[in-house]
């Protein structure tokens, strides 16, 4: 496993940032949509190869199945870009917004990889009695008031979004 | 031999084109769509850390992000459904109302 996880990871990386770049510069949204399917479906990949099995379903799941459906409901339900309208904001507003990018990633990059460990560690403790096993019990032995929170918060954003998308008096 | 290291530099360059699509596109849907793609960096971020010290705790954070960002996008998308039954535009800038 670990002699063909850099190439792998390589392989799906390229995948992903390609993805994301075909992502943003679509002129229409649902090829920016099925471009994000694919950078999900890479950042999947590679959460397998990290010893995240239990996570790249998840992300499968939830994001490429659930996140996404949703999307493309949307972009079915409101009206397709006019030919002729402009995608982006001016000229000098997408050099400045590319410098701003790279600044903040450099700066995120330049504080991260000085603290990065050189090496994975012994990743036996995250395979022990299954990935799936461990998240559970993690989950509901030390996360169990953030859990109950979380769902609570799903709940309302459910309620919320009905009530926003209701055709109906007032909104 | 994969290292963190890797990992991080992929979720940055994610997260870069993230940033640069949520500053530079009209349209609302892909602002959305580019905000997951920032989403989805940090998670990677906090899978190579929890792969790099052997601990599950970073994937249950993972997890929650994940939550928390389904609540986001399924609210977002029902403001952008009014905005455009009222507006008949996904144009983010036709929304200029509460300029002063």
């Amino acid at each position: 496993m670990t002699e063909v996880s850099l190439p792998l990871f390589l392989v799906f990386a390229a995948v992903g940032v390609f993805g994301a770049v075909m992502m943003v510069t679509r002129t229409q949204p649902v090829h920016s949509a099925l471009y994000l399917v694919l950078t999900l479906f890479s950042v999947a990949a590679i959460y397998v190869l990290l010893h995240a099995e239990f996570l790249a379903v998840v992300q499968i799941l939830v994001y490429a199945g659930g996140i996404m459906v949703l999307f493309l409901f949307v972009i079915f339900l409101v009206r397709p870009p006019v030919p002729g309208e402009a995608r982006w904001h001016g000229g000098r507003h997408v050099l400045l917004s590319a410098g701003l990018a790279v600044i903040l990633a450099c700066a995120l990059g330049w504080h991260f990889l000085e603290s990065a460990p050189a090496a994975a560690g012994n990743p036996s403790a995250l395979l022990e009695g299954g990935n799936m096993e461990q998240v559970s019990m993690t989950l509901f032995r030390y996360y169990i008031l953030p859990f109950e929170t979380v769902s609570i918060l799903l709940l309302v954003s459910m309620i919320g979004a009905i009530a926003l998308a209701r055709k109906g008096e007032g909104v | 031999m994969l290292t963190p290291t890797h990992v991080m530099i992929f979720s940055l360059v994610l997260f870069g084109v993230g940033v640069f699509g949520v500053l530079t596109r009209r349209n609302i849907i892909i602002v959305l769509m580019s905000l997951e793609l920032i989403l989805n960096a940090a998670n990677l971020n906090f899978v190579a850390f929890s792969w790099a010290h052997p601990s599950i705790h970073g994937q249950v954070f993972a997890l929650f992000v994940i939550c928390v960002a389904a609540g986001e996008v399924a609210v977002g998308l029902a403001i952008l459904i009014t905005l455009f039954r009222n507006r008949n535009s996904v144009n983010i800038d036709e929304f200029h109302l509460m300029k002063g």
